[in-house]
């Protein structure tokens, strides 16, 4: 018993450090709306120099400036749609951890569905031909079966 | 036809090691820039050294330049430091300077013990131009056409097997370009 609540303590504060990420202290916005809005919005950000990494978990300097980049332009009442195009005007998609759907990331995006449709495909022809072959074999020409009337009355000769 | 139904497979198999394959030769950590064939941000630093030039974004323009971002701290561009006083000599380039998240003092002396190459140098402390450049890392060099576009973007030193290569022959072709 003691064993568990030590551990779930441990897992607690394990918990806490991930919840903390980068942010330093003075980094903070004094609004916690705001300072929320700012965490959020932090984590969809990609660190350039980590790769990844967001700008919340990254202790890199150019996270750093990021991270106050973005709180300055949320107190400046930017929206965070207005920030995300601010950043990737200058940064490009890459600066997204969650790429957009455009010509160049189509492959990223339908390709496993690709991959799946076509290991569907595949399967399907595969159990389809099987069962088809299968199916005329079931019943014997007259010569077979005069055959085996043969065979059953008199056995094959060698008892 | 129906024979050749078993090679779909090893197609398959084939154009997607290619395709793999192909990704695995382009370097992941080397982004390309939103700025190409885009006029230079807007920016406007002041000098790094007492009595000498800013840079800002009216300085790119009316003839082919370079764009050096660098720092003190950072030992690679340390090491291509030596290529710029060639370039600046020998192909009457002005090289710009962005001395980026360093320290005044530092980024001087830096420069005098090594050299200094550029014709205009913006201290750009705290990454205000860094971002608007969309710098990620130090040294990156940027080609600058004479209507002040950026035309090509490096990330990294750079030596003479780039400069020879990519730089200079891009350079003199933007010079004929009116």
């Amino acid at each position: 018993m003691r064993r568990i609540a030590a551990s779930s303590l441990g897992l607690l504060f394990l918990l806490i450090a991930f919840a903390a990420g980068a942010v330093q202290p003075d980094e903070m916005l004094k609004d916690p709306a705001q300072e929320a809005r700012a965490r959020a919005l932090s984590e969809q950000i990609r660190c350039l120099v980590c790769q990844n990494q967001s700008i919340d978990d990254s202790e890199a300097s150019l996270a750093h400036d990021l991270r106050l980049l973005v709180r300055d332009q949320i107190q400046q009442g930017r929206s965070d749609a207005q920030i995300r195009d601010f950043l990737v005007k200058r940064y490009g998609a890459f600066v997204l951890l969650k790429p957009p759907f455009r010509t160049s990331t189509l492959v990223l995006w339908l390709g496993p569905l690709i991959v799946l449709v076509a290991g569907a495909a595949g399967l399907a022809i595969y159990f389809w031909g099987r069962n088809r072959t299968a199916a005329p074999a079931d019943s014997l020409s007259a010569e077979e079966l005069a055959r085996v009337e043969r065979l059953l009355r008199d056995g094959d000769g060698r008892t | 036809m129906k024979r050749l139904l078993f090679l779909i497979p090893l197609v398959a198999f084939i154009g997607l090691a290619g395709y793999l394959g192909y990704g695995l030769t382009r370097d992941a950590r080397v982004l390309p820039s939103t700025l190409i064939d885009k006029p230079a941000p807007n920016f406007d630093l002041p000098p790094l050294l007492a009595g000498g030039a800013g840079l800002k974004t009216a300085d790119l323009k009316g003839q082919v330049s370079l764009v050096n971002v660098f720092a003190s701290w950072c030992v690679p561009c340390r090491a291509e430091h030596p290529i710029w006083a060639t370039v600046a000599a020998e192909e009457k380039v002005p090289i710009y300077g962005i001395n980026w998240k360093d320290k005044q003092e530092q980024a001087a002396d830096w420069l005098k013990e090594l050299g200094n190459p550029y014709s205009r140098i913006g201290f750009d402390p705290d990454n205000k131009a860094g971002i608007e450049w969309g710098v990620y890392g130090a040294p990156e060099t940027y080609v600058i056409d004479r209507k002040g576009r950026v035309r090509f973007k490096y990330v990294g030193p750079i030596f003479e097997e780039t400069l020879n290569g990519k730089i200079l022959p891009l350079i003199r072709q933007l010079r004929k370009e009116s």
